[in-house]
């Protein structure tokens, strides 16, 4: 019976996902003064998007409609992948941290030729920035994965985040914090968060991530916001899952202590919103060859 | 114990990276200078144990030197020169710092196979720590245009030798350790005013046009 | 008493800078030279106490180097009150760009040079490896001011590269110091001593490895200071941009204070039983610097420039000296004796003719013997000598040294010693022959053509000493070169 786990903890990435852009816009606004939107806004512009109809331009190609749900689905097949709360995944076996680094690199293989299908020249320059990005971003990821992969001695994300326990953190605490570290900045990039990308801009040329999604509409802008939202709350769970690792061993309370650390996450990135400015364009890159060296710190640690 | 140690060198580590990323001199100073507070505390958490008034003071003065009057020195010498508060580097940011992965990674294996004797101060990376700062100093040195910086690259590379030595040399005679301190204060006092010399001269701290002695 | 050669000089160092009208502080720089001087003397006649238990000694090569310190200093001291009295105060203008530039205030000067005094008899007299390193730096940081003396940019760049070269490669025999410690450490935890006869008792307990890298750095670190290729790129511009009485100082004293360092690290790896390995490094050194010293005398224009390879090249001969063991080491102590008074002579001579002539280029120079006959015979006469001709000193102890080669086998070392040595003297005597020969051609500006009787007292009293060294060897100072060249094991 101990795949009813996985599977209620997918069904709770679904339905939770939309919750996190709440609550880190909630954060956001009383850091401003604000009273801020309704924590389930999210859930009311997805609806209200499912309900609308469609425009697509006649230079797009079946690429621009397939974008959106190649996105989704490869965020839903993520979710399988990832432990929640100290049980493993729905799926797991040795070596699924790289189909789950390489499902959201389909993913976005398929936002940025979708935003290259339009012919649009602030969509193209959305494209080439988020690759250049990706790009750097992705041997991070992988380096603080394995790190940490040494360190509990699994290839598997299933093997390694609900092994962990705060003896791993008092054993090898300078690797952990690397890595963790280096997800964290991953983690910021990857969900265009500031201080990569500003969310809230509505400047197309300040724009990485936006400016690829300008000119869907309809269900399509349904499936990429929520797919962020999925997105977030998958990467989320990496990075609690390595930063707080609480297990107590009995499922529920797990799962609500897990929980409850998502939603601190999503404080916290909302706090990290609020105090940050977006760094300029050039300081991306040095930014993030710097959680790279991070990422290969923690790794040579771990090797030796 | 061991771990505190390791957490400590993996800072001193991170301070070495950061002192290579870093673009305005005034966050290369401030990195320096934490790097000598550190390096000042370590010898309190050596193994050796007895915690005795001698090393309490000598930690105590070398955190004042390092991490207070140098930094203040340092910063006088640019308020006066009243440079560009930038590094303007031969090799560029991201350059130095895959070279100082690199350089890290070497440091890391060649660490490791030293022989070493029982050190004062456990932690198998306090060789490669020592290693990686030296190195980090040495390039800080070369890459670097400002004469500032070069100061930075020196104190760098002393506190990498320094860490070398508190971990493997128990018990240095006061008066050597007093004498090193000394030396790398009036050596840092010396270069203050040089630079400020060289501002006054040339109106601008950059090293790589004091070339008119050739051959 | 070796308390009081280092007290003393540090204490008139202090004075000098409180103290405002010229007169009395030079008269103090005077007292405080003949005095050290005379201490010197008496403690090489009858030995002095070791001091701060056991850390100061003057054994062999302490009083050796101590010795030709004092004498260089008393003489630079006499130059120094002449050229200090001379020299414009206020704005000036260089004679090589006309840059206006100032002179630094004099009481920085004297005090600067009575600390650097201090440091270099302490360097002479320390027999434990911390307080070597502590003083070799103390050395550096004193004679930078003394380089930055004519305040244009030339010097300050001059300066800015020996203190950052020079105190890199002392951190460097820093970090030699400490492999020394981990090399001599004691299997049951006792803490290590670097005193000198400490590590010389330990004998073969050393840990090799860390031995001969503990050597290694201490030899790039101290041979930064003494002036080895491929570190001596301080060295040209240090020495040519600094007032000459200061040139004199650093290429006669302070290089062999360095080359002091290596030798204590020589003697240590001789008790050891690794002093092969430390003589092979200094027989390539020696041969390096040499090489790269007669590739730029060859085309050097700059005459002061010349002088300062010419104390690469002869600081090669010194590591080459050693490197052979033998007869060799003997040569080389000798050797730094003679070259140490032959290049301060020539240094100060040097002095004068930049004051008459108002030029650095050996071009523009010629007839030095009609218009300054002691200045310009004393140039010859010590091109000479530093080039290796008989009868002058040099060429005994330059002659030993390739005695030495062959009889170690060292064939081709003996060739390219040779080969380098007619080289240098090829470039050096004929810069000399033209700046002495010939009719005096018009010289820019005011050109003194008068030879004061402090300029020429000291260089001819070096030069004298010189021509003596190179007939006839007193007994005391032989004595005393065995002795040193016993203790450092050739």
């Amino acid at each position: 019976m101990n795949m009813i786990i996985p599977i209620i903890n997918v069904l709770l990435a679904l339905l939770l996902a939309p919750l996190l852009p709440g609550i880190i816009n909630r954060t956001k606004a009383i850091f401003a003064g604000r009273t801020g939107q309704p924590l389930l806004q999210l859930y009311y512009d997805i609806f209200r998007l499912l309900r609308k109809g469609a425009v697509y331009s006649r230079t797009t190609t079946w690429i621009f409609r397939a974008g959106p749900i190649v996105g989704l689905s490869s965020a839903i097949a993520a979710a399988t992948l990832v432990p929640f709360g100290g049980s493993r995944a729905l799926l797991a076996f040795s070596g699924d941290l790289f189909l789950f680094a390489y499902l959201f690199g389909l993913g976005r293989f398929f936002t940025v030729i979708a935003a290259l299908d339009t012919g649009s020249a602030f969509e193209g320059m959305g494209a080439s920035r988020e690759a250049q990005f990706s790009a750097l971003a992705e041997p991070v990821l992988f380096l603080g994965l394995v790190a940490v992969a040494r360190e509990t001695n699994s290839l598997s994300l299933s093997g390694m985040l609900p092994a962990m326990t705060p003896e791993t953190w008092i054993k090898a605490g300078p690797v952990l914090t690397l890595a963790a570290a280096a997800i964290l900045f991953v983690f910021l990039t990857e969900n265009s968060r500031i201080p990569v990308d500003d969310p809230n801009t509505h400047l197309e040329l300040t724009m990485i991530h936006e400016v690829m999604v300008l000119d869907h509409g309809g269900p399509d802008f349904a499936f990429i916001q929520y797919g962020a939202a999925l997105k977030l709350w998958i990467f989320g769970e990496l990075l609690t899952g390595i930063l707080l690792p609480l297990h107590t061993g009995w499922p529920p309370r797990d799962e609500i202590i897990a929980i409850a650390l998502m939603a601190a996450l999503a404080v916290a990135v909302g706090i990290i919103e609020s105090t940050m400015a977006r760094l300029r364009l050039v300081r991306i890159p040095q930014i993030l060859v710097g959680a790279g060296t991070l990422a290969l710190l923690s790794l040579l640690l771990a090797l030796r | 114990m061991e771990t505190l140690i390791d957490s400590v060198m993996v800072v001193i580590l991170l301070s070495n990276l950061l002192l290579l990323g870093s673009s305005r001199l005034a966050a290369c100073i401030r990195i320096v200078a934490t790097q000598g507070i550190i390096l000042g505390i370590l010898p309190l958490l050596s193994s050796e144990g007895e915690i005795t008034i001698r090393v309490v003071l000598l930690a105590a003065w070398s955190i004042a030197l390092k991490g207070m009057v140098f930094p203040w020195l340092l910063n006088r010498a640019i308020r006066d020169a009243s440079v560009r508060r930038e590094v303007e580097p031969f090799v560029g940011y991201t350059t130095s710092l895959l070279l100082g992965s690199a350089a890290l990674a070497v440091s890391l294996w060649a660490g490791l196979r030293l022989p070493l004797p029982p050190a004062a101060v456990h932690s198998s990376l306090t060789v490669p720590v020592a290693l990686f700062t030296i190195m980090t100093g040495l390039f800080v040195i070369c890459s670097r245009r400002k004469a500032l910086n070069q100061v930075l690259g020196y104190l760098a590379l002393e506190n990498g030798i320094y860490i070398f030595g508190v971990a493997f040399v128990q018990k240095a005679p006061l008066l050597v350790e007093l004498g090193i301190l000394l030396d790398v204060f009036v050596a840092v006092f010396v270069m203050g005013i040089m630079i400020f010399h060289i501002n006054r001269e040339f109106d601008h701290i950059d090293t790589d046009q004091l070339s008119t002695l050739k051959e | 008493m070796i308390t009081a050669l280092i007290i003393l000089p540090t204490i008139a160092g202090l004075l000098a800078l409180i103290i405002r009208p010229n007169a009395p502080r030079r008269a103090l720089l005077l007292v405080t030279a003949t005095a050290h001087a005379g201490l010197t003397a008496f403690s090489w006649i009858s030995g002095a106490s070791p001091a701060l238990s056991g850390w100061l000694m003057l054994d062999g090569p302490g009083i050796l180097f101590l010795g030709i310190t004092s004498v260089l200093f008393l003489a630079a001291s006499v130059y120094a009150v002449g050229y200090l009295s001379h020299e414009e105060k206020g704005k000036r203008s260089d004679f090589e760009e006309g840059v206006g530039f100032i002179n630094a205030p004099e009481k920085v000067f004297t005090g600067a040079l009575l600390f650097f005094l201090a440091t270099m008899t302490l360097v002479a007299a320390s027999q434990h490896f911390g307080l070597l390193w502590v003083a070799v730096e103390a050395t550096t940081l004193a004679s930078a001011p003394l380089i930055y003396f004519h305040r244009h940019h030339r010097s300050l760049e001059a300066t800015w590269k020996y203190l950052l070269i020079c105190s890199v490669g002392i951190a460097l025999a820093l970090l030699g110091n400490f492999f020394l410690a981990v090399a001599a450490a004691a299997h049951d935890g006792s803490s290590t001593s670097l005193v000198l006869s400490d590590l010389l008792r330990q004998g073969p307990h050393f840990n090799i490895p860390w031995l001969r890298a503990a050597f290694l750095f201490l030899l790039v670190g101290y041979g930064t200071k003494m002036g080895l290729a491929p570190m001596h790129t301080w060295l040209p511009d240090a020495h040519s941009e600094a007032p000459s009485v200061v040139s004199a100082l650093l290429s006669g004293a302070l290089l062999n204070c360095a080359f002091l360092g290596i030798l204590r690290a020589q003697q240590v790896l001789g008790a050891a039983g690794q002093g092969a390995f430390g003589r092979e490094l200094l027989l390539v050194f020696g041969l390096l610097s040499m090489a790269v010293a007669a590739v730029f005398i060859l085309s050097q224009a700059d005459y002061k420039r010349m002088l300062a390879y010419s104390s690469v090249e002869h600081m090669g001969i010194l590591s080459l000296g050693i490197g052979l063991g033998g007869s060799g080491t003997f040569g080389s102590l000798l050797h730094a004796v003679n070259h140490s008074l032959t290049k301060a002579m020539l240094f100060l001579v040097a002095g004068n003719i930049v004051t008459a002539f108002r030029t650095k280029q050996s071009g523009e120079i010629s007839g030095m013997l009609r218009v300054l006959p002691v200045s310009g015979g004393l140039w010859l006469m010590g091109f000479l000598a530093i080039t290796g001709s008989p009868p002058f000193g040099p060429f005994l102890s330059e002659f030993t040294i390739l005695k030495a080669a062959a009889d170690t086998g060292n064939g081709m070392a003996a060739v390219i010693y040779l080969s380098l040595l007619a080289l240098i003297f090829i470039g050096m005597m004929t810069a000399a022959l033209r700046m002495t020969q010939g009719l005096p051609e018009g010289t820019t500006g005011e050109a003194r053509r008068t030879e004061g009787v402090l300029s020429i007292a000291s260089p001819l009293a070096l030069g004298i000493l010189v021509l003596v060294l190179g007939l006839y060897v007193p007994p005391p100072l032989r004595d005393v070169v065995r002795e040193a060249a016993r203790v450092v094991g050739g």
